[in-house]
């Protein structure tokens, strides 16, 4: 468990003063200049030590990331971009840093800005999040005045401009090129690559995306220490991490807990437990909508880390889950999320614009149960073949939860689908 | 997924002056000659400033933009957030109904807004003042079921707690947003598990209700005069200072030349006015009374029942904000929402700066009112 002094996020629910002075008073904006002037190697190779993965759901290793952009520009400039579109069904941690704890990000966006070459930096903010950009920009004019952005940022010798930018409500543009798109003033749709955003990204100069969470976690990490960080949670899944529990519990919320704690022990002492008690769990989704469900069965001894959910086919995404008791109608919860992707496709790829749909209208049907039994096998074929034949993941974050669903729940389709031809429940239903 | 323009567009858009130092404020923010970048928050300033993006906003921005209007067309079609078609005069409700807040009750929230408002998602409710919709995940997750009113978040609902929050949005209240059931932010709701050791007592609310509550603008049309115009990264503030200063004087654009009377100060006049009734006049001004029936949707009855009110000039009508029109819309005895159904304040600002909508073009070329 972790203890309060190895928590970065420390005004996490906004509780204490949200102002610059509070946020120095907590420790953040220390000694900036000083991890400055190590230079952009010792803040890379930190950073790598760290082990810390993205937070934004993919999981790619930050320092090695920032490692791909060009040591020396050639006249271009380069850009880093902080993807604070938060979107994905069931995560609502990044928002709590932007309103709540704002300086640990601005600060993090100066020092990965300087590790990467960057004098600008834009955060792309979803557009609902009204009041989250206000707070966060009145922080970003805070910082302006106080010399910790503009000119000579914090002393450190760098120029550096942060920019606050909006979306308008599309989930795609969360995907890293599509955000790019959108920041450029088109519509979002994701484009190839190569060439990867730090070769030609935003404007067509080098570029580097990054969630809100793995910016913000950066000047603490370099304050105490890649070893501290990754003394926390098992190899290659190291650090802490904002978790969120939604759904179906006495107490949801959102908190910063070391990785690979045992999603049981994450439930039952911040979410107050599973409403009615950990038996009457149905099903749980790790980490986002498109993660893969798994039932309470798969859940004995899981680890909520990358590695665990990856070993038992699911995924740790955001690590923000959805809990569902047994009360739930478990193909509607994923029938609406197959809603959601449906809504929520740019149109660009054929497989993923027609296919999205055609999995929600046969996800209709086998809600209600007016089915045949052999489409559960034709459904499953279809999110194969969008699986994979896309630009971008959303088709195989579409095509995830339906085939985790019927993984682990064809026999309550099968059941629901005979139930509406003959009108009796089988052995297995009957609860 | 397709989306048009709506079929009845108003003839002209301007923003307000402190609208317009924002949106070219926000220009500044990008690289020469990448103006395009700015295209979202333009949009949306319009929007916030109309309730919905109409053709005229549309080129407006791509003009500022120097973008061609398919170009802003595609950027307006494709978010979700761009409101094509007008909205409810005092509020949108945006009910979140994907999984999480699905499995929590959101359905019965939008049952809640069929009831209330309309039967179908975007229509307009009777009196022309709501409209819903069911919105994919707002991200506001472990405060489930929770919805969007204008600018706030309204979570941790109930059925009845928002039923009650129509209610009171419908009686001219706007009700304090953020969690309805005594949470402060998305912390457990039965006491903190973790961050004890820091507690040093709580603000009042936390940052967005905060937000919400002092500059008071959930559900207001934004005009710019809200909050002061800031611009840091525009090294130091003087040119930024100046602006709100300028913005307040300057008050939203009005007919300059060819209504050299501005009457609106000279209510001498005024009708005793109902509770909440936009001011009125006991009788035309000495020029006489405008042919109010120019207004598309007015014919000789509502006219003689405006006059009655003390409405007799167009100026009169294009002066009326959100809360007015809710009023009139209210109180129009036989009509009830014509004003925002008919959108008469829009036309009315056209007649009042003297040009002609398509159908007093029409109306006075038929001479459909002529006896």
């Amino acid at each position: 468990m972790l203890e309060d002094q190895d928590r970065i996020f420390t005004n996490l629910y906004g509780m204490h003063d949200r102002t610059l002075k509070g946020a120095r008073a907590r420790g953040h904006w220390d000694g900036t200049a000083g991890i400055i002037q190590k230079g952009r190697d010792w803040i890379i190779q930190a950073m790598k030590d760290s082990g810390l993965r993205g937070r934004g759901g993919a999981g790619f290793p930050t320092g090695l990331k920032w490692s791909f952009m060009p040591k020396e520009s050639d006249g271009r400039p380069a850009y880093l971009v902080i993807n604070a579109d938060e979107s994905e069904p069931a995560t609502c941690k990044d928002r709590e840093i932007m309103r709540h704890d704002p300086h640990t990000m601005i600060e993090g966006a100066l020092i990965a800005s300087f590790a990467m070459n960057a004098h600008t930096s834009y955060i792309y903010i979803r557009g609902e999040y009204i009041r989250e950009r206000e707070a966060l920009q009145a922080a970003i004019d805070e910082a302006y005045d106080a010399g910790l952005l503009g000119k000579n940022a914090a002393g450190s010798g760098w120029d550096f401009d942060l920019f606050l930018h909006h979306g308008a409500g599309a989930y795609i543009c969360g995907e890293e090129t599509a955000l790019l798109e959108s920041l450029e003033g088109k519509k979002g749709m994701p484009r190839m690559k190569p060439p990867f955003p730090a070769g030609a990204g935003l404007y067509g100069c080098p570029t580097t995306v990054n969630n809100v969470e793995s910016i913000a976690v950066v000047p603490t990490i370099l304050r105490r220490g890649p070893e501290w960080f990754s003394s926390f949670g098992r190899p290659n899944n190291v650090g802490t991490k904002l978790f969120a529990i939604t759904g179906h519990v006495n107490t949801p919320c959102v908190f910063e807990e070391a990785m690979s704690m045992p999603v049981r022990e994450l439930i039952d002492k911040h979410g107050g437990g599973v409403r009615g008690g950990w038996d009457n769990l149905k099903a749980l989704i790790p980490g986002g909508a498109s993660c893969p469900v798994l039932p309470r069965d798969a859940l004995e001894g899981a680890i909520m880390d990358f590695d665990w959910m990856r070993e038992n086919k699911s995924s740790f995404g955001t690590g923000c889950m959805i809990v569902m008791d047994q009360n739930t109608d478990v193909i509607k919860a994923i029938w609406r999320l197959a809603k959601f992707f449906k809504h929520e496709s740019c149109g660009q790829c054929t497989p993923c614009r027609e296919g999205t749909g055609w999995m929600m209208r046969v996800m209709d049907r086998l809600v209600t149960g007016e089915a045949e039994v052999e489409e559960i096998d034709m459904l499953l074929d279809v999110t194969k073949q969008i699986e994979g034949h896309t630009i971008c993941a959303l088709g195989d974050a579409a095509a995830w939860p339906i085939q985790g669903l019927i993984r682990h729940f064809r026999d309550e389709i099968e059941d629901r689908i005979k139930y509406k031809k003959t009108g009796r429940v089988s052995a297995v239903a009957a609860e | 997924m397709l989306r048009r323009l709506h079929h009845t567009q108003p003839d002209a858009f301007t923003f307000t002056p402190a609208n317009l130092a924002w949106a070219q404020g926000q220009i500044t923010k990008y690289p020469e000659g990448r103006q395009a970048s700015a295209v979202i928050p333009l949009l949306w300033r319009a929007q916030e400033q109309e309730g919905w993006i109409s053709r005229p906003a549309l080129e407006s921005v791509a003009d500022m933009l120097s973008m061609d209007y398919i170009r802003v067309l595609e950027v307006a079609s494709f978010y979700f957030m761009f409101q094509l078609q007008p909205v409810g005069s005092v509020a949108h409700i945006q009910v979140c109904g994907t999984t999480s807040c699905m499995i929590c009750g959101a359905e019965d929230l939008m049952a809640v807004c069929q009831q209330k408002i309309a039967a179908k998602p975007h229509d307009l409710s009777v009196d022309g003042r709501f409209s819903w919709e069911e919105v994919e995940c707002l991200g506001s997750c472990s405060n489930a079921p929770m919805a969007q009113i204008g600018k706030d978040y309204y979570e941790d609902l109930t059925a009845k707690r928002f039923g009650e929050i129509l209610d009171e949005l419908a009686a001219g209240r706007v009700p304090i947003p953020g969690p309805q059931n005594g949470r402060y932010a998305a912390e457990p709701v039965k006491g903190l598990t973790s961050l004890t050791e820091y507690d040093s007592g709580r603000t009042q609310y936390n940052a967005s209700v905060q937000a919400a509550v002092d500059i008071g603008d959930t559900i207001k049309r934004i005009d710019g005069t809200e909050v002061p115009l800031v611009m840091p990264w525009l090294n130091g503030r003087k040119k930024a200072a100046a602006t709100p200063v300028k913005a307040k004087t300057t008050k939203p654009k009005q007919p300059k030349a060819t209504k050299p009377t501005k009457p609106k100060a000279t209510v001498t006049a005024k009708v005793s006015p109902a509770d909440g009734q936009p001011a009125g006049l006991s009788a035309a001004r000495d020029s006489g009374a405008d042919d109010l029936k120019m207004i598309k949707g007015v014919g000789p009855k509502l006219e003689n029942l405006l006059n009655s009110m003390g409405y007799f000039h167009f100026d009169q009508i294009a002066d009326w904000r959100a809360n007015d029109v809710a009023w009139v819309d209210e109180n129009l005895k036989g009509f009830k929402g014509r004003v925002s159904r008919d959108n008469w304040v829009d036309q009315a600002r056209s007649l009042a700066r003297g040009e002609e909508t398509a159908f007093s073009k029409k109306a006075a070329k038929d001479g459909i009112y002529d006896k």
